[in-house]
Order: structure tokens, then sequence, then C-alpha cells
């Protein structure tokens, strides 16, 4: 019964993982003659890369954009949602609906929305007297643009782990704390709701680092990586690498290290899931 | 607080929320607005915010007939369901045993479901390439196909959910000699059906929606996946008429869009179960 997930584990996570570390440690291309084994000659020469100096950065800063703002604006629309007595399916369903839609097809539909000539936000501007920039064009701004398109995909999972911890927020809690005098909103969030989620924000932070660092699709099909490199990330750049450049080991390398991150991070995941049952 | 106090506290929390509904729409919906427009209006420098003359679904009839949009389509269809099909057959008869039996060396595929589970598949395109590009995949459905016939997530979110059926049904089941895999598929299968209902919303978002292997291995319009297709819309004739390209990205978001919203509260469930691993 397990033989043939046995078989594909082995075939399609295990051996394509050791074919990629091994290659990290060769200077084969792909189409190139036999391997040779280099060491940490390929890393050597990926960390003095300028692209990928800059794919660094440029997800680091991804990440931190992203990750704290999808974080929060799922928090407060979970917030907002629970309270409602009315229009609760509405509204969960809307705030998801972004994280659900086909990301290369919606890059399109937010080029549309942001361009200078028929873009809806462009078109607002105009109609107070702001002369609106080409966001997606300017290297200053392309990236942050980006992130908000980010945001808006990846808000919607953050709102559903949100809102799957506060329906078990226990109500003796928030009947004890308006005994003791927490009546108003903010005395509630402060002491009873906020220590309830922290195991959760825990979760949702992790979660949506991990999906920050995958940024790929927008990139694909908006900018390229452009202009000037200003949004080339970590993805865009092993795919360049491996799939239009042809330096396989570079992209091999690059991988490796994109692995132990994500790697990294899922253990922080389980410690902080663990650590929040524990409790 | 006061019962007034309240109703402006509601009234306030819809506002918001209101808004914040726009915001999350209105790409949507500006796109719905341009693949309305007839040509003249998309760039006429008079902004009409409704089309200046009504075109019908003109629009929608060129992209379906300008570009391979209705091979794209059908493409994902097919592709989706035999990947889905395929994790279903390999994750749950792993599940069961790995929930169920004592077999020896079976922490070993556990720790090899856990590895898998933990490493993002587009960092795996690479190397993936490398095996099809040998296999002579490249360009094939099966090149689409295969590399996703495994699904951790789904052998682990099956083997939670088996983990909880009680074993005195199945020693019941095997008392009244029903073998091994009639307990499966007649007893755990319905028991366990809102994980499987999970694992198939996931990977369907999951597969539907994917452009990193696709562009990887597919080469021609023909094998193209709907969010291959948006790539490929930008290099063709479509890419420079906006309203046809914004009909076709409606069409290409359309079926999840339209899957999610009849099923809203099975979906959402569904991809709350990503949360719990």
């Amino acid at each position: 019964m397990v033989a043939p997930a046995a078989l594909l584990l082995l075939l399609l996570i295990l051996v394509p993982l050791a074919l990629v570390t091994a290659t990290a440690f060769t200077d084969w291309h792909l189409g190139g003659g036999a391997a040779a084994f280099v060491g940490l000659e390929t890393f050597r020469e990926l960390v003095d890369d300028p692209d990928f100096r800059t794919a660094v950065w440029n997800t680091t800063r991804y990440v931190a954009f992203v990750v704290p703002a999808t974080t929060l604006a799922g928090l407060a629309a979970a917030l907002l949602i629970v309270e409602c007595r009315r229009g609760q399916a509405f509204y969960r369903m809307v705030y998801f609906l972004p994280s659900v839609a086909t990301l290369a097809a919606m890059a399109v539909a937010w080029q549309m929305l942001l361009s200078p000539s028929v873009g809806a936000v462009p078109q607002l501007l105009r109609l107070v007297g702001v002369a609106p920039g080409n966001w997606l064009q300017d290297p200053e701004t392309a990236l942050p643009t980006l992130g908000l398109i980010g945001i808006w995909s990846e808000a919607g999972f953050a709102m559903l782990f949100f809102l799957a911890g506060l329906k078990t927020a226990p109500r003796e809690l928030y009947e004890a704390a308006a005994i003791d005098g927490c009546g108003n909103f903010l005395d509630r969030l402060r002491h009873v709701t906020l220590p309830h989620l922290a195991p959760i924000t825990a979760f949702v932070l992790v979660f949506s680092t991990i999906h920050a660092l995958r940024v790929f699709d927008t990139v694909a099909i908006i900018t390229r990586g452009g202009p000037e490199k200003a949004t080339l990330v970590a993805l865009y750049f092993i795919y360049q690498e491996a799939f239009s450049l042809f330096r396989t080991n570079l992209a091999a390398a690059a991988t490796v290290l994109f692995i132990v991150v994500v790697l990294a991070l899922s253990l922080l995941q389980l410690y902080v899931v663990r650590g929040g049952r524990g409790r | 607080m006061t019962a007034r106090g309240s109703r402006f506290a509601g009234l306030g929390r819809h506002l918001v929320l209101g808004a914040g509904a726009v915001l999350m729409l209105l790409p949507l919906l500006w796109a719905v607005r341009i693949s309305f427009l007839p040509a003249e209006d998309v760039f006429s420098p008079q902004f009409h915010l409704l089309p200046s003359r009504w075109i019908g679904f003109e629009n929608y009839a060129r992209a379906l007939t300008a570009s391979p949009l209705p091979r794209f389509l059908l493409n994902g269809v097919g592709v989706c369901l035999a990947i889905i099909v395929c994790q279903l057959l390999v994750a749950i008869p792993c599940a069961y045993v790995l929930a169920k039996a004592r077999v020896r060396g079976q922490w070993l595929l556990w720790l090899a479901v856990l590895v898998g589970l933990v490493i993002p598949p587009a960092a795996l395109a690479l190397p993936l390439f490398i095996m099809a590009a040998q296999a002579g995949l490249i360009d094939t459905y099966a090149g689409l196909i295969l590399p996703w016939t495994i699904s951790p997530l789904g052998i682990f979110l099956l083997r939670q959910a088996f983990s909880r059926v009680p074993d005195e049904i199945i020693e019941a089941a095997r008392l009244d000699g029903l073998g091994e895999w009639e307990i499966l598929v007649r007893l755990l299968v319905p028991a366990v059906a809102p994980a499987i209902g999970a694992l198939i919303t996931i990977s369907l978002v999951a597969h539907w929606n994917d452009l990193l292997w696709p562009s990887v291995v597919v080469t021609s319009a023909s094998k193209a996946t709907p969010p291959f297709g948006v790539m490929l819309f930008q290099v063709q004739e479509i890419g420079s008429d906006y309203g046809p390209l914004l009909a076709g990205a409606i069409m290409i978001a359309a079926p999840l869009l339209a899957l999610f919203i009849l099923t809203q509260r099975r979906f959402l469930d569904g991809m709350a179960w990503l949360g719990s691993k």
C-alpha cells in the first residue's frame, strides 16, 4: 500500500533534492560536458555575483514590507469581522477572494488598474489634481507596488487563520475581563484577545514569510525583474540563471541556499505551533 | 456600552469593512469594466466609467478566438484533474498505513513525507527540469503532471484524519472478514471525507494557479495551462488589445472563483487546513 508513495517520494523529492545539492558543488552546466567537483567555488561565485546580491536585498525588502502588513491587515479584518452580527460570511468571502484568484491573470488586472493611461488609480489622482507616477516602471516604486499586490493576494489567509483563532477564544475570559473592569474594546483587545492570539500570530508571521519568499508570478508577468533589476527577487533570479542564462550550477547553489532559509523558517513554524499547543 | 453606542460602532465597522471589500475587489472590477469597453474607449482621452456603446461579450469572443485560450482552459482542467486523481490514489493508502499499521521502516517513510512537506515545490523546479529533460518529458502533458503526483501535504493531512478514526471500528470490520482494501475504501475513505475535500481544494488552487512549473516545462502554446497562457498573451497580438486581454484574464480566474463562491464554507474549511500542519 505504501510502495507507490515511497517510490514517488524518492523519485520526485529526495532525488531532485540530492541532484540540486550535488550540482551546486560542481561546475556543471545544462548541455555542457562532464561535471567536475569544485567544492564551494560555486557558492563563492554566487556570493560575489552582483545580481544575486540584488536579489537577496530585494527579497529581504519585499518580505520586510509584505509580511507585517499582511499580518496586520488580516488581524484587523478578522477582529472587525468576528464582531459583526451580519455579513460575516460575505466579508470572509470577499477578503479571501484575491487568494483564490489566479495571480498571473490578476497581475494583468493590476497592471491595468495602475496603468498611467487606462488605470483607475491614475484617473482618480488626476481628478484631484495629482500627477500619477508610472509606479511599475519606476525603479523606486516597482518593488513596493509588487508588495502591495502581494499583500492583497495573501491577506485573506492571515484573516482566515485569525478568524479560526478568534472562534476558539473562550467566552468566560471576556466575561471575567468585563467583571475586572476591562470594559472597553481596546482594554479587552490588549488584555484578552491579543494574548490569546499570540501563538496564531507567530504562526501567521512564519506562514506569510514563507509565502512572501516565494514571490514569482507578479514579477514574471509584470516586471520581469526590472526596471533596472529593481524587482529581481530570489525565485526569479534562480529562474533566469537556470532557464535563460543556463548557469545551472549557480542556479543550483542559489536553490540550496533558498531551501536552507525556508527549512529554517519551517522548523521555526513547527516550534511555534508546538509551543502554542503546549501552553 | 449603551445600545446606541454599539449601534454606531456596528455602523462604523461595516463602513470600514465595506471600504476594505471595495479595495479587495477593485482590480477585478476594473478588469471587468475594461473587458466590456469597445476598443475606441480604452485609450479615449475622455474618461467614461461605462462603455460609450454596449458591445456585449465581443471582447470575450475575441479572446476565445484570437488566442488559444480554450485550449489553455482545457489543458488546465485536464492537468489539474490528473494531478488530483493521482495524488488521492497515492496518498490515501500511504496515509492509512502511516496512521494505522505497524510496518518496519515506517518512520523512514514518515520522515520523507515531512521533508517533502517543508521543501517549497518551486525550489525543485531546476532538478525536476533536468530529470524531465533526461526522460524526454519536456513539452508533454506527462511533464506537467508527473512531478506533482505525490502530495506530502495530502499524506500528512490524511494521516491526521485517519488517526482520529477509532481502532475498534477497524477491528470490528476485520472480524467481519473485510480485507484491508475493503476497510479502506468502504469504511475509512467516507470517514475522512472532509480531509479529502481539503486536499482536493488545496491542490486545485495550487495547480490551476501555478505559473512557474508550466513556464519551465512547456514550450508550445498547445500544452500551456492558463497562467502560462497569460505569459504567452504578452508576446501575442492580444497583449496590446486591452479589452480582449482582460476578458481572457477574467475567464482564466473565473472557474476557481466560481467554485469558491458556490462552495464558500467548504472551500474555506479546506484552505484552513493549510494552517493545521
